[in-house]
């Protein structure tokens, strides 16, 4: 199999959710696609000592021609930024963003508690979303709670996002290494999965 | 996720460096690993102890540091490879046994794995364990990526048996967490067979070096110690993992740097297109360091940067190096954390090294956002509405309700009493969501040690009453002899307990409380209120889910001027709970027909006050909400309420 060119090497991504939402499982699937296709690939999941709701960035790098890449993306080097919380996205689109930057966004808001005292204010969606659109060359949105909670679970929550991710054509991300992947490490759940994925396939190819 | 026991050599995996260093374990054949959780270390015992039977090591979570590597060098003396993990706070605790280990020397290859917290993202501190290396004469390995960190851990064990002393792995946050492609080995086949030898030779005491250091006297143990370090260099000097990479012809700089510090380097050079102008050391044995290696690149080039996390550690053994020359020799200008181009605290990332070297070189860089003016306006200007996210605790958890009760009795006590702090998931009671309670945070059993010493102020006027706060992993690890001290002493302070029966900042790992074993398996339950009334004091256990009955007891706790006494606050952790039970506890709703909003009076005081991420406030109703993709069900709030409008049903 001959390892296809990538259109920068390495091609920088940046998963950014909080504590609780998938982040580092999501970013191990997309490391482990990326790995079988004969890419060299390093992840780093940034979680601090949060279990749960603390901000999370999962920083994924994938290369060709380096097997050395360093853990962390520099700023504003980001090629896809997904955010499964939306100011997690904005957040890391002011550090890691350029005018060339892809924007997948979940529209699902989790409150920081400086929010929930009153103290801090939570931007107003629409805002957000104008913001990203600002901030990206080109962006999905995705209400992937949302159909998360029609599957009955907010946990597909991050695989939906990952089937919009393969739907934005945006990553050497091939479907069948992705769905062979989703079988090895959830053997249990593999058809729901399968089909949160098609339903962020879907979502995406509908934009 | 990941399955490291594949026996497949010339296989790649995708591993953390904790899981490559676990693997790089089993492939040099250790029979027995110990540990203690600690963030970012948990994961190399996290990874072994499911896989340790069928494996046939034996893989322990230990009570603390120092219990752990005192079995893993017993291990090592009965001839079976042993490996030893923690975090750098972990060292502290083991030097005293480590000192003296280091004087007799071991048996069959044993290894320390240390995993610095460079910025103290998920630590009390920031510390740098190599100092430690230098200090007892380990050899210290340093490796860069994963699979180094495969490739170093099966060095360690032959290097190890081959000097007769402990070998030293340092790894950091973002090499122990970092997830990279991994190339396995072989797995050896056979298993150890342990035994100790017990004969002792008075007349010939180096028979018995291994156990017996007394037979010596310690300036002639100093002797052996620096007899059997000395072997290190030459090791050290032809290791693969020292290596130059860059242009040919003498550079303009040259960078020494090592552990992830290298690939930042590598990657910076790159960024700025500097592979023609810059050489780079990689230097993966630190200490003692490959002289004649060092120096042949220190003669090539006029200017030296060094590139490290925290202590300026190569930085100076470069410069002593350097010192060392003859008078005519031509030095080369230092660059690094003395001279001010490299930050001298905190972790490093890409963009600290670019900023560095950018800074030595005389160029200035700019990144794809910096370089687009419009972008960076706009990014300025939206950074105004992104609101910060700290630390808070889990929706559901029971030390938010333990901290709450806490707050309240203190308050209904009216003495300024305040709570002292220890490590763990409780230190967060020091921000909102634990009320703000934790006046003082230092170390695992500080808590209840400084509570003792503020319980015997009375004789100088001190009246504030002192709650000494403590997990129950922490309980076992370092805070029984401060309570025995308390006991004997009669310091007057409370000892809470706040017993999730879980180790849970780093990830649900047992304990003695817990009665599980690391491989799954049931041992022998300590029972922590039992061990605490066999010192003969009161103890007394609440669910503070109970806020009544914990406020009440804690009240009555307080004013009762006996001597130290103890309070265990259990309720398990709810994330374990929920990994257990499917259904939420309760189902927890606000009733819009009560909620008063803005009306009330109360201020909003569930939101407000009570900080917990399941409770939002609805802006545009003007009511409290419960976000059911986030409450845990506990229903804690419920009980928070003055309106009684938050209902909390069954399920």
């Amino acid at each position: 199999m001959s390892v296809r060119e990538l259109r920068k090497d390495p091609l920088n991504i940046i998963i950014a959710g909080v504590g609780g939402q998938g982040n580092v499982f999501m970013s191990f699937l997309i490391g482990k696609v990326v790995m079988k296709s004969g890419y060299s690939v390093t992840i780093f999941d940034n979680y601090g000592a949060s279990q749960r709701l603390g901000a999370v960035a999962s920083h994924i790098k994938i290369s060709k021609e380096h097997f050395n890449t360093s853990p962390l993306l520099h700023g504003g080097d980001a090629d896809i930024i997904v955010g499964i919380e939306p100011v997690e996205l904005l957040r890391n689109l002011t550090r890691f963003g350029n005018p060339e930057v892809i924007a997948i966004m979940n529209t699902r808001p989790v409150y920081p508690i400086g929010v929930i005292s009153g103290e801090l204010d939570y931007p107003n969606l629409n805002t957000v979303i104008q913001a990203i659109r600002r901030l990206s060359a080109q962006s999905w949105i995705i209400h992937a709670t949302d159909e998360a909670l029609k599957l009955g679970n907010p946990i597909y929550t991050n695989v939906i996002l990952l089937g919009a991710l393969l739907g934005s054509n945006s990553l050497p991300l091939e479907r069948e290494i992705l769905e062979a992947v989703l079988k090895e490490e959830l053997p249990k759940a593999f058809d729901m999965n399968v089909a949160a994925l098609h339903k962020g396939w879907n979502l995406a190819r509908g934009q | 996720m990941a399955n490291i026991e594949i026996d497949a050599p010339g296989a790649t995996q995708l591993l953390l460096g904790n899981e490559a260093i676990a693997r790089g374990a089993l492939e040099a054949g250790i029979g027995f690993a110990t540990a203690y959780p600690g963030t970012p270390s948990s994961e190399i015992m996290g990874t072994l102890a499911p896989i340790a039977k069928k494996m046939n090591i034996y893989a322990e979570w230990s009570i603390n540091e120092k219990v752990a590597f005192e079995a893993a060098s017993a291990a090592s003396l009965a001839n079976v490879r042993a490996l030893s993990s923690m975090k750098a706070n972990g060292v502290n605790l083991i030097v005293d046994f480590l000192v003296n280990l280091q004087m007799t020397g071991i048996g069959k290859g044993l290894v320390l794995v240390v995993c610095d917290d460079p910025g103290g993202m998920a630590s009390s501190n920031e510390q740098d364990t190599r100092p430690v290396a230098k200090w007892l004469s380990i050899p210290l390995l340093e490796p860069s990526t994963a699979q180094e960190c495969k490739d170093m851990t099966k060095w360690a064990f032959d290097l190890s048996e081959e000097l007769g002393m402990v070998c030293m792995i340092r790894s950091a946050i973002y090499l122990s967490h970092t997830r990279g492609n991994v190339t396995l080995g072989e797995l050896p086949h056979g298993s150890s067979t342990a035994s100790f030898d017990d004969s002792y030779d008075i007349d010939n005491p180096k028979q018995s070096t291994y156990t017996c250091g007394m037979q010596f006297h310690p300036y002639k143990q100093s002797e052996e110690l620096l007899k059997r370090f000395s072997k290190t260099p030459e090791r050290f000097e032809s290791s693969q993992f020292n290596f130059y990479e860059g242009p040919h012809t003498p550079p303009e700089l040259m960078i020494i740097s090592s552990g992830v510090c290298s690939t930042y380097a590598a990657e910076a050079v790159r960024i700025l297109n500097l592979q023609d102008r810059v050489g780079m050391v990689k230097l993966g044995t630190t200490w003692p360091l490959p002289e004649r290696f060092v120096t042949r690149y220190l003669q090539r080039s006029d200017k030296v940067l060094c590139i490290e996390e925290i202590a300026p550690f190569v930085e100076q053994s470069v410069m002593e190096l350097a010192a060392s020359f003859p008078p005519d020799h031509p030095r080369p200008t230092f660059y690094g954390k003395r001279s001010g181009h490299v930050r001298a605290w905190g972790q490093q990332d890409l963009d600290l090294v670019i900023q560095s070297i950018s800074k030595v070189m005389g160029i200035s860089y700019q990144n794809r956002q910096s370089s687009s003016p419009d972008y960076q306006s706009t990014v300025n200007e939206v950074a105004q509405i992104i609101p910060a996210r700290p630390l808070t605790f889990c929706p559901g958890c029971p030390h938010r309700a333990s901290f709450w009760a806490i707050k309240i009795a203190l308050q209904l006590d009216g003495r300024n009493g305040f709570v002292t702090g220890d490590i763990g998931c409780t230190a967060m009671g020091m921000i909102a969501p634990g009320s703000h309670q934790v006046r003082t945070y230092y170390a695992m059993g500080g808590g209840v040690g400084v509570a003792n010493g503020f319980g015997q102020l009375g004789r100088f006027g001190f009246s504030q009453p002192v709650i000494a706060v403590c997990g129950d992993s922490t309980f076992f690890h370092a805070s029984i002899p401060g309570l025995i001290n308390g006991v004997w002493n009669k310091s007057n302070f409370m000892l809470a307990v706040l017993d999730n029966s879980a180790t849970a900042m780093t990830g649900f790992q047992p304990h003695p409380g817990t009665g599980m074993t690391a491989t799954g398996e049931p041992g022998n339950k300590v029972n922590i209120e039992e061990l605490c009334r066999s010192l003969g004091i009161s103890v007394e256990i609440c669910d503070p889910f109970d806020l009544t009955g914990t406020i009440d007891t804690l009240l009555r706790m307080l004013r009762d001027e006996e001597h130290a006494k103890v309070l265990i606050l259990r309720h398990e952790c709810d994330l374990v709970r929920a990994r257990r039970e499917k259904e939420k506890p309760y189902k927890v709703y606000v009733d819009p027909a009560r909620c008063i909003g803005e009306e009330c009076g109360c201020d909003r005081f569930c939101t407000r006050v009570f900080s917990c991420p399941g409770l939002v406030w609805d802006r545009e109703a003007g009511k409290a909400m419960v976000d059911e993709a986030v409450c845990a069900g506990c229903g804690l709030c419920a009980d928070v309420c003055p309106q009684r409008a938050i209902v909390k049903e069954a399920v």
